[in-house]
């Protein structure tokens, strides 16, 4: 089992590899040089944002669950941090809490709705982005608050190519990856992804397992919403939601080998798809590439990738003899 | 008194009957805020304005009752726009040639979403997610970001004109016929072998397939009804409310809260096509509703969320509730 998923993993890694490598040399051919630092700087800066979104969104998926959301959820975040900051650098503290407290309930909403209300998470998330959505147009009807410059250094400052949120994002990736690995309820969002029914007769509290998935996926779309506020110096909404990040965390999760329909992946993965199209990015930059090409591509990209993984998947499933056995016994039922 | 009750469960169970109920309800709600509502004229243009997202309704719900999605369809309208305005180009010869050319490429796309879907064994979420991708960026690549070219006099019948003088209602417009002749070809399909294999694919794959249903097959057909019916809004749109870069964005959500507001389970093998039209004709009444008690536009998203998350939450209950009737009393004697 732990082989398996290494195995997958590895896989991604490699992948990673190929398209830097690829990248690489295509940019050279070009005349130009992927890892020149300010290449470097623009790469890990695109990791960030999704990469935030992408590491809830793991949590809900494995769960079998999903979250469209999020987008809205950082959208709403950020508008919360920017107008509770106001300019005043006393108030980052409280702002900043305030955008993860209300993002969690909107997490708390989602999870409360698909697993005690028993709706498909494609509805409710949706649902629940759409009540955001209206919201926020209805209320503001531009960039509202101001962030203090203090606060801003968290979109800007980086540490020789790093920028600081690409390393809070590598960190929060690191205790996800603890999270998943040693703690029960890690292990129990496995549980209830790959089949909900044994889970729950197996004395897994499913629905409370369900709610920390959804509570935590809000709260990491809190702290892209954070930083949104901070790149941007004031809350703006639409600039959040109108660049569809949730697609882009999906795809980076799927990217990763996480499976859409739960229990199997992880977040070394994800963080790999989110490198893995942070550097697609940054290529197509470089060469300047028609953004509308990209994605073009980008949407060839995901597909191609799942059908692979959807291959590995099907090889591992012939080989389970419970098809065969169900055959013969429609075979034997008929007169 | 028995034929009430079954009467007023099937009205209340969430399933196909709720949306009729919900339906007279709103259009209750719309007659005593403008009485004016239900004469001849402005029914018609009320029809006209719905027609394509019935249309969309009916297509989507092939994908959605096989177990699939299509989240595809919004950026296909678009593309069918857009297409069509560059193609004909004010040339009024042109008109039928290039409806031929939309309806191959409205073919193409749901014959690609059916295969890739069916035979590499994708799912339609990342599929059909993908291809919204793919055409929306090569689309704007043909353009170069802005629709070019105009549509033709010809081209705008269908979306705009009617029969005229027909006394009471003054013009049936050809989008209501052709949204009454889409709709009764569903009916017909989905009681024809197509729709009975259609509808047990979604509900239990391995027994339709084991019973000699061709699964794959009536699922990509049903991908390519939905390309096809498309093709069919995209016409009506485009004649309607002409040409731009925005048409048919987010109208993928749109349709799919439609056909789960008609009672249809995502996940497949529930509901009729009948309620699914019926949905969206819901949906587009709401909104009619909405601009008539004037509230703002940007209210609707959140409006449009509560209702399909109340409504499948609704539905899930009663939907549960069942089922655990139905173990019961097979426990109560063991045979």
């Amino acid at each position: 089992m732990s082989l398996r998923r290494l195995d997958t993993t590895a896989l991604i890694y490699l992948a990673l590899a190929g398209v830097v490598a690829i990248g690489g040399i295509a940019v050279a051919i070009d005349g130009g040089n992927l890892f020149s630092t300010a290449n470097l700087v623009d790469m890990f800066t695109r990791t960030s944002l999704t990469g935030f979104l992408a590491l809830g969104m793991t949590l809900v998926i494995l769960c079998r669950s999903l979250d469209l959301s999020v987008g809205y959820t950082a959208a709403l975040a950020s508008m919360v941090a920017a107008t509770t900051m106001d300019g005043d650098p006393n108030r980052i503290v409280l702002g900043a809490l305030a955008a993860l407290l209300v993002a969690g309930l909107v997490g708390a909403a989602n999870g409360a709705i698909v697993s005690f209300l028993g709706v498909n998470p494609f509805i409710a998330t949706l649902g629940v982005g759409l009540i955001i959505k209206g919201y926020l147009d209805t209320e503001y009807k531009g960039p509202a608050g101001l962030v203090p410059t203090a606060f801003q250094q968290f979109g800007y400052s980086r540490i020789a190519f790093v920028p600081v949120s690409t390393l809070v994002m590598l960190a929060l990736a690191a205790a996800g990856i603890w999270f998943l690995r040693s703690t029960r309820t890690g292990h129990h969002m496995y549980a209830v992804g790959g089949n909900i029914d044994v889970a729950r007769m197996s004395g897994v509290r499913t629905k409370s397992t369900l709610m920390t998935a959804h509570i935590l996926c809000g709260m990491f779309a809190g702290v892209a919403g954070l930083l949104l506020a901070a790149r941007f110096g004031t809350g703006s909404a639409t600039e959040a939601y109108s660049n569809l990040y949730e697609l882009d965390a999906i795809a980076a999760v799927v990217l990763g080998g996480t499976l859409l329909l739960g229990g199997r992946g992880g977040i070394a993965g994800t963080v790999a798809g989110v490198l893995i199209l942070a550097v697609l990015d940054t290529v197509f930059n470089v060469m300047q590439i028609n953004p509308f090409a990209k994605d073009v591509l980008r949407g060839a990209i995901i597909i191609t990738a799942v059908a692979i993984y959807a291959r590995r998947q099907l090889s591992r499933t012939a080989r389970r003899p419970r098809f065969a056995a169900a055959g013969t016994a429609a075979d034997t039922g008929r007169p | 008194m028995g034929r009430i009750r079954t009467a007023a469960a099937a009205l209340a169970g969430g399933g196909t009957g709720t949306v009729f109920a919900l339906l007279a309800a709103i259009f209750i709600a719309v007659a005593f805020t403008n009485p004016g509502f239900f004469e001849g004229p402005s029914l018609m243009a009320f029809l006209k304005q719905a027609a394509p997202l019935v249309i969309l309704a009916a297509g989507q719900y092939f994908v959605i009752v096989s177990g699939n999605f299509d989240l595809s369809v919004g950026a296909l309208v678009g593309a069918q726009v857009v297409i069509a305005a560059r193609l004909i180009d004010g040339e009024e010869s042109r008109t039928l040639p290039v409806m031929g050319v939309m309806l191959l490429f409205g073919l193409a796309v749901g014959l690609v979403n059916g295969l890739v879907t069916t035979a590499l064994k994708v799912q339609s979420f990342i599929t059909t997610l993908g291809m919204m991708l793919v055409l929306t960026g090569a689309i704007r690549l043909w353009t170069g970001g802005a629709p070019t070219g105009s549509l033709s006099e010809a081209f705008r019948g269908p979306g705009r004109r009617g029969i005229d003088d027909v006394p009471l209602i003054g013009q049936i417009p050809w989008a209501v016929l052709i949204m009454i002749g889409v709709g009764a070809a569903a009916i017909w399909l989905m009681r024809t072998r197509f729709g009975r294999v259609l509808v047990a694919s979604g509900d239990n794959e391995l027994a339709a397939e084991l019973s000699g249903g061709r699964v794959d097959t009536v699922r990509t057909v049903a991908f390519v009804l939905s390309g096809l019916s498309a093709t069919v809004a995209g016409v009506l749109i485009g004649g309607y409310a002409g040409v731009s870069a925005q048409v048919g964005q987010g109208m993928e959500f749109t349709v799919i809260t439609a056909v789960v507001l008609g009672g249809v389970v995502l996940g497949g093998g529930r509901g009729a096509v009948v309620a699914a039209m019926a949905g969206a004709l819901t949906i587009e009444a709401l909104f009619a509703l909405f601009n008539q008690m004037a509230l703002p536009s940007t209210i609707r998203p959140a409006a449009q969320g509560l209702i399909i998350i109340a409504a499948v939450a609704y539905a899930a209950k009663r939907r549960t509730r069942r089922p655990v009737a139905a173990t019961a009393t097979t426990n109560a004697n063991p045979s």
